[in-house]
């Protein structure tokens, strides 16, 4: 018998492994559901999955009486519009200032400090400035987005950039580059898959201050939706708007990964070497 | 006049003493190899040719004129390793030289000087036998091919002196002998002046035509520090000489002996 760190499932059998944890969850969730169900039809805490897919299928092609709009895809809309602006406007910022901060030490010196502390700062406690200062429009959500992930982001390239070896530098400078031409030829497209890298980690974060800013102050959104139907304890539309927004996160985070390979064919192969 | 010029050079740092009172000329088309044991300050020397460090005491001068106190096209280099840029294919490597220095904004040509740049680097890498592995990124490279690669792109920017850092230190036996062929077919034939830092004493000796030794010449058992290296032997040599013999036994054990890892 060999020791179990040696020993791999295969094919088959690893893709049943993966799916067996979702199976059970989803298993114990239709047995719960069913068990209150008989005992009081009219439950709302643990919705069939039937009443569920019923619910998905309204929000999902009818038209709300009150807008006119289709509320899961004008949600979904509005949600994705805040994130990928979001997300977008922290992927320059921090391709810019984190490969110059990692590259010049000038920079470094001034701004490390200051951008360490900025990121100690809770995002969500100055939430209420935000709303203050920005009203509570679009604009306080995506600058909250990018308030939550862009310090670690900065840092990270920044990171990256000082963890191109010394011998590089060096030899770009003996091949007549200057400051300029070093961070536009080698350091900016040297960490531009370790930006998307980067963008990939902060995704779970930045998901969670959108939420929580169209909890607070929105007219529509996935986070919106969710916080408004729970005051009538409307289990059937949270559940599947709770799937759906995993189910994108997902999507988003191989779409990132995927574009690194395409992108960035030397990443890869380097990587695995 | 002499293309490296060194005048009673000292390097410390704080109390360490690193090199010492070294004195040196090197003339155009000199092949300089350096050996010594690890830590002896060699790659130090090397790394003030390049303008990374100054020297704390006494001239380091360059075609005259004093050292610049950083890198610069008229001093080409190869590391051991991460010579080349991985994000690049052979052909972007050797393209980036022409690149950055007539595009200077952009650092990227468009059109017909485009065209030419490419004309050139294409013949730079047909000359380091790269031709094949134009579009193939380095870490689809062997070693041995990094170290053409990292070559070829020192070697358009036309440097005054081409300084290596123990270039083929991690390459096998038979690749090095390749390379060893490769470095001084370019050698004659561009007319070139070579700075080679190597710890392998018989590859110093088949490729200078002059060797230089670095070493402490004052021991303090209780202070390591306290005395720096300088250049204890400086031979020239003719090629296919069998000139080892010139050195005392006792060197030529020490120096064989060394280490592959060189720390500093």
């Amino acid at each position: 018998m060999k020791r179990l760190i040696n020993q791999r499932p295969g094919r088959v059998l690893g893709s049943t492994l993966a799916l067996l944890p979702f199976a059970l969850v989803l298993l114990a969730y239709v047995a719960a559901s069913a068990a209150r169900l008989a005992d009081n039809p009219d439950d709302k805490l643990l919705p069939s999955l039937m009443t569920m897919a019923d619910a998905l299928v309204r929000l999902a092609t009818e038209p709300s009486r009150r807008t006119g709009e289709i509320l899961l895809w004008a949600d979904t809309a509005a949600s994705l519009a805040r994130l990928l602006t979001g997300v977008a406007i922290s992927m320059m910022l921090a391709l810019a200032v984190g490969t110059a901060t990692g590259l010049i030490p000038y920079l470094r010196r001034t701004l490390s400090p200051f951008l360490a502390a900025l990121a100690m700062i809770p995002p969500l406690a100055i939430l209420p400035i935000l709303f203050i200062a920005f009203g509570v429009g679009e604009l306080s959500k995506v600058v909250l987005i990018v308030f939550g992930i862009l310090p670690f982001m900065m840092r990270d390239l920044q990171q990256r950039v000082e963890e191109i070896p010394g011998e590089q530098i060096v030899k770009a400078q003996t091949l007549g580059g200057s400051t300029w031409q070093i961070l536009l030829r080698v350091a900016i497209p040297q960490t531009l898959p370790r930006l998307f890298d980067a963008t990939r980690l902060s995704l779970g974060a930045a998901w969670l201050f959108l939420i929580a800013a169209e909890a607070i102050a929105a007219e529509q959104g996935l986070g919106y939706r969710i916080f408004l139907v729970r005051r009538y304890l409307d289990m059937q539309t949270i559940l599947p708007y709770v799937a759906w927004i995993t189910l994108l996160a997902f999507t988003l985070n191989g779409l990132l990964r995927r574009l690194n390979y395409w992108l960035f064919p030397w990443y890869a192969t380097g990587r695995a070497k | 006049m002499n293309i490296i010029e060194a005048r009673g050079l000292w390097k410390e740092y704080g109390c360490d003493t690193v090199l010492e009172d070294v004195y040196l000329s090197v003339a155009p088309g000199d092949f300089v190899t350096v050996v010594g044991a690890s830590g002896c300050g060699k790659s130090t020397f090397l790394r003030m040719l390049l303008g990374e460090e100054t020297p704390t005491r006494g001239q380091l001068r360059l075609d005259g004129a004093p050292m610049p106190d950083e890198p610069g096209p008229d001093r080409g280099v190869v590391f051991q390793r991460y010579s080349v840029f991985p994000h690049l294919t052979a052909l972007g490597n050797v393209l980036l030289a022409e690149e950055l220095a007539r595009a200077p904004l952009i650092a990227r040509l468009l059109g017909r000087p485009r065209r030419d740049a490419l004309a050139r680097a294409r013949e730079m890498l047909e000359r380091v036998g790269l031709t094949n592995a134009a579009h193939k990124y380095p870490s689809q490279l062997s070693g041995g091919m990094q170290q053409r690669l990292a070559i070829a792109q020192a070697l358009m920017k036309n440097p005054r002196v081409l300084l290596l850092d123990e270039p083929f230190g991690a390459l096998d036996p038979g690749i090095r002998k390749d390379m060893h062929a490769l470095i001084l077919e370019l050698w004659e034939r561009l007319d070139i002046t070579i700075f080679m830092v190597t710890h392998d004493l018989k590859e110093g000796f088949d490729l200078g035509t002059r060797l230089l030794v670095f070493d402490k010449v004052r021991h303090d058992p209780h202070a390591p520090g306290a005395y720096g290296a300088t250049i204890t032997y400086d031979i020239p040599l003719e090629h296919g000489a069998r000139a080892a013999e010139r050195l005392p036994a006792s060197v030529r054990s020490e120096l064989s002996s060394t280490p592959d890892e060189e720390s500093a």
